[in-house]
């Protein structure tokens, strides 16, 4: 299968060509988390996940909130 | 009293409980505003949450852990949205840019809403805000419908200006993050406090708790702190010294000090001593 390199969170990562971000989310078991999810620095809102195919260098960003001041 | 007089009871009733502040047009009861980080674990972070009395509680947003256990515990099932204002911060961020990109994914994970604490670091010795950086996003941030609270220097224009870009609190710093040096420039605070028509939280510095009295009694809406519980030894002891500093700084700025004076002044009457 052809596979395609994103930047997941500041680091490479391989995909399978035609991935969805939907199918990225779901692959790292984080669909129904409280995630938010942003691709070349601009949010992409869960209902919209799977229409959003990924392509090469793309910059996918995931984030979560963890305990800060 | 003579043994038969009737007590005035308009002096015997407790005085009116403190009516608490609004923020973005929510109110709260409790002047406290906590932090999250620097817990030994969730359970140790809702307890002192608790303890504090707090309905504002401050989170930070970070990329999550790829390839980490998906069903490990998240801070939100500890602190749950619909218990506690959640208030995201942009703690580590050094530019506007990257401040308002951090709220903006805020937003989203928080299903939409506005309120956000706007923090853009000037270094990493001081933690000082960086002021020309803060104005940008905190501009950018209004325009694009956040409710900002702003942490920023204790310079009364600095605050004005924030206010005028139509920010719904200033935040301006006691001492340094972390620093537990306590309310270094008490003047400042009192230049911002008197001109604000904003609540103002005082942000940062606070080690303990007659530090959090000293804040409220200078007239503030709210304090804001981390450390000084999360690092105290026993941090839900130390939260709960907390909500009662934050309650006797206020009541006793609103029951209205007494003047300082140079000389001393008897609390026993004069007339009548035995000499």
């Amino acid at each position: 299968m052809e596979s395609l390199t994103i930047e997941l969170n500041g680091a490479a990562y391989q995909l399978g060509a035609g991935a969805t971000l939907h199918d990225l989310i779901a692959s790292l078991e984080l669909v129904g988390k409280r995630v938010a999810v942003a691709v070349n620095r601009e949010v992409v809102p869960a209902p919209r996940w799977g229409k959003r195919a990924l392509c090469v260098a793309d910059r996918v960003e995931i984030v979560v909130a963890i305990g800060g001041g | 009293m003579k043994p038969n007089d009737t007590p005035d009871d308009s002096l015997r009733a407790a005085p009116q409980a403190d009516e608490g502040f609004t923020i973005a047009g929510r109110s709260y009861a409790s002047r406290l505003l906590v932090g999250t980080g620097k817990y030994r674990d969730f359970d140790e972070t809702r307890a002192a949450v608790d303890e504090s009395g707090t309905g504002i509680v401050t989170v930070t947003i970070r990329r999550v852990n790829i390839g980490q256990h998906a069903n490990e515990p998240s801070l939100l099932d500890a602190v749950p949205p619909d218990r506690f204002t959640i208030l995201p911060n942009t703690g580590g961020c050094y530019t506007a840019a990257d401040a308002v990109y951090t709220l903006q994914l805020a937003r989203e994970l928080l299903d939409g809403h506005p309120l956000c604490k706007l923090e853009v670091l000037g270094d990493d010795r001081t933690l000082f805000p960086n002021m020309p950086e803060t104005l940008k996003a905190a501009e950018a941030l209004v325009k694009d419908g956040f409710d900002v609270m702003v942490y920023c220097s204790d310079d009364p224009i600095q605050a004005r200006i924030l206010e005028d870009l139509g920010c719904v609190a200033v935040m301006p710093l006691a001492s340094l993050i972390g620093s537990g040096m306590g309310i270094l420039n008490p003047w400042n605070l009192s230049l911002i406090i008197e001109q604000a028509k904003v609540p103002v939280i005082v942000d940062a510095g606070v080690g303990t708790a007659s530090d959090a009295a000293i804040a409220m009694e200078l007239g503030c809406d709210g304090v804001l702190m981390n450390t000084a519980i999360a690092g105290a030894r026993d941090p839900i002891r130390m939260a709960r010294a907390m909500r009662f500093a934050v309650e006797a700084g206020r009541d006793a700025y609103l029951a209205g000090r007494i003047p300082r004076r140079f000389a001393a002044a008897p609390s026993s009457p004069m007339a009548g001593r035995i000499v």
